[in-house]
C-alpha cells in the first residue's frame, strides 16, 4: 500500500492534480482538466488525466463520490498520515 | 456563414422552457408544434436577433448514454456568456440551481458549471478584458 502511494506521487501531473484537489472542494474530471490546462499549462488529454486519477484512487490518495449525475474527486490525506506515523518526521526535526 | 442556431437535448420541453425563460432569463422565440413536440427555441433578450437555442426533445435512444457519460465527468454541453459569474452563481443558487463547479478563476476568464434540470450541464463564462490577462 505504501508502495502504491510512492508510485502515485512519483509523477508531476499527479502531484499537480493532488495540489488542486487539496486546495478545494470535490471536483469533476472536467474541472480538474480545466485547472491543469489554464493554471499549469499542461496540454494533456482528459483520458490521460482520467488514468492518473485511477492511479491516485488505487493508492487511496483520491476518493470519489457520486452526487446527482456527476462524479466528484476528493483528496484523501490518510495514506500520507500513515507514512508520517511510520517514520516520525517531527521527532527528527526537534533534535 | 453564421451560427444561427444550436441545440441542447431536454427531457421535457415545457419544463425546459420554464427553466430557460423563468430561471435563466431567456426569451421564447419560436414554438411551432411538430407532432407531439415543438420546434421550440429561446434567445437572449440581450440579442433577440442573435443565435437561437433549440430545446430539442431527448427521445432518441443515443441521447441518454451520451449525456450520462458526459455528465459523470462534469462536461458541459453548452456555454453562455455572462458579465459576472459570481453574481449569476449567487442569483441562480438562490433559485435552487445546483452548480457542479463553483465560479473558478482560470486566468483569462471566470467560469462555472450548473445543472439545467433538463439533463445537461451548462457552463457560464465571463472573459476578462485583455488588459487583465
Amino acid at each position: 500500500m505504501v508502495g502504491d502511494v510512492f508510485h502515485a506521487l512519483d509523477d508531476r501531473t499527479r502531484r499537480l492534480v493532488l495540489d488542486e484537489l487539496a486546495a478545494g472542494d470535490g471536483k469533476t474530471l472536467f474541472e480538474i482538466c480545466a485547472l491543469l490546462t489554464t493554471r499549469h499549462g499542461l496540454g494533456v488529454t482528459r483520458q490521460t488525466i482520467s488514468q492518473h486519477l485511477g492511479v491516485l484512487e488505487s493508492a487511496g490518495l483520491v476518493v470519489t463520490e457520486r452526487r446527482g449525475r456527476c462524479k466528484f474527486h476528493y483528496f484523501n490525506p490518510e495514506p500520507l498520515a500513515e507514512i508520517a506515523r511510520r517514520w516520525h518526521t517531527e521527532e527528527r526535526t526537534q533534535r | 456563414m453564421r451560427i444561427n442556431l444550436t441545440s441542447v437535448f431536454v427531457d421535457d420541453q415545457r419544463a425546459a422552457l420554464a427553466f430557460y425563460t423563468e430561471v435563466l432569463g431567456f426569451t421564447k422565440r419560436r414554438d411551432v408544434p411538430i407532432g407531439d413536440d415543438s420546434w421550440l427555441t429561446v434567445v437572449s433578450p440581450e440579442s433577440p436577433d442573435g443565435p437561437e437555442l433549440l430545446l430539442e426533445p431527448s427521445g432518441h435512444p443515443a441521447v441518454k448514454p451520451y449525456r450520462d457519460a458526459l455528465a459523470e465527468d462534469g462536461i458541459p454541453l453548452a456555454q453562455f456568456a455572462v458579465d459576472d459569474v459570481a453574481a449569476e452563481h449567487a442569483r441562480l443558487t438562490g433559485r435552487g440551481v445546483v452548480f457542479t463547479q463553483p465560479p473558478t478563476d482560470v486566468g483569462s476568464a471566470v467560469m462555472a458549471v450548473f445543472d439545467d434540470t433538463c439533463g445537461n450541464l451548462i457552463q457560464i463564462v465571463a472573459e476578462k478584458p485583455a488588459a487583465q490577462h
